[in-house]
């Protein structure tokens, strides 16, 4: 661990950097614009790479870090590290920017250049959230991602995007500004905005409900869950493809990622307090939306609708070690629930990613994402039917497929908290297989549905490798998840003997 | 460490098969791909007879793991091979049946335009298989579970541009995955109760979880074994279609005739029975468990038989006959008597697997016909067919001497001495289910092979909704022998449904084959008495005849003859005169409706109602665009703060962003 490495600090601006560029190269010089977008895209690829593999696996501390004092008067430093819980969402969002770059490379007809540059840009502070230690860092990484993803479903969206976007803004923001009232409160208890700091602050019962709450909003709006959901179908709905993947590939797991940084270190007594309420609402999301999913007429509202029920097996998974706390007095086998739900967020990482970009590859060459439009593809896109096949199991969560390993350890992780839980949670074994396969019969299946159809043709060679990668990720952490959980297991086991000692 | 290799050689090679014919099939002639795949399944299949060599004759076992697949909560999760007797008699079965199905194939599938896909997907259901079969611990084993799952969906909607078909197959995924559900509910529980999901160490923990009970609802106490033996039962009974999750194999009939034969006969829906004889130690300390397994299993042998009465296709027939057997190898499991089980579950294997493919010799000959009511003396057309076919026939009866005479006696004696709740009933239907079963058998063999041919003359007749759409040409010239890439394959498994049986039946049963494999506590040892008064091969088959189910299988080749030969007016009459019954039967009990009401269109409604009073109305309507209503409302009083200007918002939002950061900083 070098620690005067800023690897971290290379891992945001070098998209950012890129990404201007890209902007200043434009449109006019031909592919140029795209190249370099795909250079730079690849160089955080690189980088990232290296992240990976200076990684000390042996150690919760915060590897990487960076502390350089920014605003003394307040306290704010530019302050970045990364631990064993939020090391793998860099990799995994450098990674799904080279196949967004490559998923828009001909498809975006309209001012290209920018639009990967909007991409770039956004990867720098989406890795900026990730990497930051500073509240106020951290906060405003978290605002300033929204606004690439707002221009890009805002410019480059379909019809009823204005609809969308503001839906998507007003949500995501009205949480947001609750969180950073909550982190003044934290900083004029302890005159630092170290997030590590406050995993050591001793907050009243009281205090630490409001905080949770107005955390919760913050994160479980970005999730999201149940209710507060409704912003996501219309998002995904009227956002470009690229826009898609990277909302549900990377934006969802932020607030994942936040009740893991913020919410369960520095308030454990009310996340312990909560954690009833919170698998409830967890379950309902797996539950309640794996039955909406299975009406959905439109493929992206399905596979966004799918999404949130993914995701509620991760809210699941952290607010199990609680309850197993409470029943054993131990956090034995609790650890396989938190890192289960790390796993299905790496996992829905690549298979929402993977199926966006099914729907994308059949919306570039029919404008239409109804189911209804579509049938017997498999006679015309043979090769498309086969991984979409492959990933619609995946997304099923087929042994084999990354989409087993998380589901499987939060399952086997609730059974120890309860048995009802871990019996919701398996439901998602026949409501999954139902809407993904559904769909798969009606659009993919049968006979050939009509003249649009009878007309497709193939994947390309730049869609077919796009899949290709998604696939080989896909199936080697199916066949073998020890290395990305092994990642994990230092900073989680220190979590959950965080979170066991009291605050109050 | 050699035979490792041995083990890692006999699914790699299936695998690689499949991959070359799947992946790279686009660049290689047909023969080519099935020279590959067939090629690993023979590689598979020789290696099998060598492990079998290794493990049942030298008594080699071997139990350790490849890599560890993931370490999490403390607890090891590995990808390993468990060989013993049980997996290498697996082995061989499923090699020998994929190989001859592989084989069959090349004749069968001659005209489809998917022959090199349906190939790959053979061969990786073997591969999967293979992986079932040997796993050591849960997690693989369900992996297997699920990969066969998966083939099995791929090959029942192998023609996809078929609307049955393409119905079946999801249909199929998921009931199993209903089962599935259950399933992995009971590897939770394994994990939960033994702290490992390794077979041998879960196996060797059972004395602490013995007692242990589990509080689920209200004030009621279940035994933990009961209920973590219960949940795998259900996964047993979606693989190996037991009532009430029966209700896609039949449906599955929809795929190519090989495929029923490898898949839905022979191995594939064995899983089940495999897995349960498998956790035996888990499984003898639950008497609530077995007795559940036996009635299972002893409804599903009876009344799936009767349901082979009145079918037409020839298919569909095979299939429900399926679902009989299976039900008499759970009732045999119910009874203790796993290892007779086991028996019939690998002498079905073969005359199943023959059956299956004979119907599509003559499915082939008829050029793609499958009713019955159509075909009639093809005796004199397909001799082969029709040698093997009686073979099949008189070894699924049980006729004394052939293969399915001793595993299904061994199990009807079984459920006679066991002492389980509900072995009353499971013994009046199996006795019953043998005169059934000689019934429907020989009703199909004589409709297809002997009395007037009813093809020739009626070139336009109703095809029946169940024939295959791509092959619906009707040809006058009279109907002939299959080729040798078909009838080989028949003889092939012709010679174990008769030798099978009286070759293993003293080793299997009695002489402790199984060894270590299957644990059975001493007072449910119903095998024991029935070895005690085993001498001989001969002696056991003069017993069988003087015994009650040799009698009611000869009663029913009799009826089957009388009704379908002599009097076909009688059939008729008694469809006539019975005729809710008859309904009844034709609608297979109303399972299938009330899944489609119930289950399928509950879903649909449950969710629609979810989403438009949920999500549409009462979040969206209420809460989100209703505080945006609000808001409007609020704003148009102090819309005279609102300019219109970037700016100004800009502007206003520093100041209060400021005021707020002086007012915490500085109170």
């Amino acid at each position: 661990m070098d620690s005067s490495s800023n690897i971290l600090s290379l891992l945001i601006w070098v998209p950012i950097v890129g990404g201007l560029l890209t902007l200043a190269v434009g449109d006019r010089r031909g592919a140029m614009g795209r190249v370099t977008a795909l250079a730079f895209a690849i160089i955080t690829l690189l980088i990232s790479l290296s992240l990976w593999n200076g990684f000390d696996r042996s150690t919760h501390l915060m590897q990487f870090v960076e502390l350089i004092p920014w605003i003394e008067p307040f306290n704010i430093n530019y302050h970045l590290g990364v631990d064993g819980i939020s090391m793998p969402f860099i990799v995994l969002t450098s990674f799904i920017t080279v196949i967004v770059v490559i998923a828009g490379w001909e498809v975006i007809q309209d001012r290209n250049s920018q639009y990967m540059a909007a991409f770039l840009i956004m990867t720098g502070l989406m890795n900026g959230v990730f990497a930051a230690l500073d509240a106020i860092l951290f906060y405003i990484f978290w605002e300033a991602m929204l606004i690439p993803m707002f221009i890009i479903i805002g410019v480059w969206g379909g019809p009823k995007r204005v609809y969308a976007t503001i839906k998507f803004f007003l949500y995501t923001f009205l949480g947001s500004v609750f969180m950073l009232i909550s982190l003044l409160w934290l900083y004029s208890e302890s005159n630092t905005f170290s997030i590590l700091a406050y995993h050591d602050l001793k907050i009243g019962m009281t205090a630490q409900m409001l905080i949770f709450f107005a955390f919760l909003l913050a994160f479980a709006v970005k999730v999201p869950m149940w209710p507060v959901h409704t912003w996501l179908p219309d998002a995904h709905v009227e956002a470009p493809t690229g826009g898609s993947v990277v909302l549900a590939a990377i934006m969802l797991k932020m607030g994942a990622y936040g009740f893991l940084r913020f919410s369960l270190p520095i308030v454990p007594d009310a996340s312990s307090e909560l954690d009833t309420f919170m698998i409830t609402l967890s379950l309902i999301a797996v539950v309640y939306i794996g039955f909406v999913a299975l009406v959905q007429q439109d493929m992206k509202k399905l596979i966004a609708y799918s999404s949130i029920s993914h995701m509620g097996f991760v809210t699941l998974g952290f607010f199990i070690p609680f309850m197993i706390f409470k029943q054993s007095g131990s956090m034995e086998g609790a650890a396989i629930g938190v890192e289960g739900a790390l796993a299905q967020m790496i996992s829905h990482g690549f298979i929402s990613a993977a199926m966006f970009l099914s729907v994308g590859v059949l919306y570039d060459r029919l404008h239409s994402r109804e189911i209804g439009d579509y049938g017997g593809v498999a006679n015309t896109m043979p090769a498309f039917a086969a991984f979409m096949l492959f990933f619609s199991m995946a997304n099923a969560g087929l042994p084999g497929t990354s989409g087993f390993v998380g589901e499987f350890m939060v399952i086997l992780g609730s059974f120890r908290a309860n048995f009802w839980i871990a019996f919701l949670a398996a439901s998602t074994l026949i409501l999954g297989a139902a809407y993904t396969l559904w769909m798969y019969k009606r659009v993919v299946y049968g006979k050939i549905g009509n003249d649009g159809v009878a007309g497709l043709s193939d994947m390309n060679k730049r869609e077919f490798l796009m899949m290709a990668i998604l696939a080989a990720a896909v199936l080697a952490m199916g066949l073998y998840p020890a290395p990305v959980i092994d990642v994990m297991h230092a900073s989680v086991d220190h979590l959950l003997q965080q979170i066991t000692i009291s605050k109050l | 460490m050699e035979m490792k290799s041995v083990y890692l050689a006999i699914v790699l090679a299936p695998l690689i098969g499949s991959v070359l014919a799947g992946i790279f099939g686009h660049w290689m002639e047909r023969k080519i791909a099935h020279i590959v795949t067939i090629g690993g399944v023979a590689v598979a299949f020789l290696l099998s007879l060598l492990v079998f060599q290794d493990t049942a004759i030298n008594g080699n076992t071997f139990n350790g793991n490849v890599y560890t697949w993931m370490v999490s909560g403390g607890i090891s999760f590995h990808v390993g091979f468990l060989v013993d007797q049980l997996t290498a008699m697996m082995l061989v079965v499923v090699s020998f049946v994929s190989l001859m199905v592989h084989i069959y194939t090349i004749g069968y599938m001659q005209e489809d335009p998917g022959y090199k896909r349906f190939f790959s997907y053979i061969s990786l259901f073997t591969f999967a298989m293979f992986m079932l079969v040997m796993s050591n611990n849960f997690m693989q084993l369900f992996f297997g579970w699920e990969a066969v799952g998966v083939v099995s969906y791929l090959l029942i909607g192998f023609w996809f541009q078929k609307e049955t078909a393409i119905y079946a197959n999801l249909k199929a995924f998921l009931v199993n995955r209903v089962g599935d559900f259950g399933f992995l509910l009971g590897i939770a529980g394994v994990l939960l109760y033994f702290g490992s999901l390794d077979y041998a160490e879960v196996f060797s923990r059972t004395d602490g979880v013995v007692g242990q009970t589990i509080n689920i609802w209200g004030d009621s106490e279940w035994s933990v074994m009961t209920l973590i033996c219960i949940l795998l039962f259900i996964g047993a009974m979606g693989k190996s279609a037991q009532v009430p999750l029966h209700v896609w194999l039949p449906d599955s009939m929809e795929g190519p005739t090989p495929i029923s034969a490898l898949i839905h006969a022979a191995t594939m829906v064995t899983a089940g029975i495999f897995m349960v004889a498998r956790m035996s130690p888990l499984f003898e300390l639950s008497e609530t468990a077995l007795s559940v397994v036996m009635v299972i299993g002893a409804i599903t042998a009876l009344f799936m038989g009767f349901l082979g009465l009145v079918q037409h296709d020839i298919k569909r027939v095979v299939a429900y006959s399926t679902l009989s057997q299976l039900g008499y190898m759970t009732v045999a499991l119910g009874a203790s008597a796993y290892a007779a089980g086991v028996f019939h579950l690998m002498t079905h294997a073969f005359f199943k697997a023959l059956l299956f493919l004979a119907a599509g010799s003559v499915i082939i000959a008829m050029h793609h016909e499958q009713d019955m009511r159509n075909m009639g003396g093809l005796k004199r057309y397909m001799p082969i067919t029709y040698w093997t076919s009686l073979v099949g026939s008189l070894a699924l009866i049980g006729f004394p001497g052939f293969a399915g005479f001793f595993s299904k006696d061994a199990i009807i004696e079984a459920v006679h001495a066991s002492n389980t709740a509900g072995s009353t009933f499971a013994y009046i239907a199996v006795l019953l289910g043998v005169f059934i079963t000689a019934l429907y058998s020989f009703r199909m063999f004589f409709l297809v092979f002997h009395g007037e041919p009813r093809f020739l003359g009626s070139a336009h007749h109703d095809q029946g909704e169940e024939a295959h759409e791509d092959h619906g040409i009707h040809t006058a010239h009279a109907p002939h022998e299959t080729p040798w890439v078909v009838t080989g394959p028949l003889i092939a498994l012709a010679i174990p449904s008769v030798i099978i049986g009286a070759l293993f039946v003293e080793p299997m049963l009695f002489a402790g084959f199984f060894g270590d494999a299957i644990q059975v506590k001493p007072e449910h040892d119903v095998l024991a008495p029935l070895g005690a008064n085993f001498h001989g091969i001969m002696g056991f088959i003069l017993h069988g005849m003087m015994a009650p189910p040799f009698w009611l299988a000869m009663a029913g080749v009799g009826t089957a003859y009388y009704f379908y030969m002599m009097r076909p007016d009688i059939p008729e009459a008694i469809k006539q005169r019975f005729s809710g019954i008859h309904a009844l039967l034709e609608n297979k009990y109303g399972f299938d409706s009330f899944n489609e009401i119930f289950f399928a269109g509950g879903s649909r409604g449950i969710g629609g109602l979810l989403w438009k009073f949920g999500d549409t109305k009462l979040i969206d309507g209420l809460m989100v665009n209703g505080s945006a209503y609000g808001v409007g409302k609020i704003a148009a009083v102090i819309r005279h703060l609102q300019s219109g200007y970037l700016y100004h918002y800009a502007f206003a939002m520093i100041i209060g962003l400021l005021t707020m950061l002086a007012w915490v900083l500085y109170r």
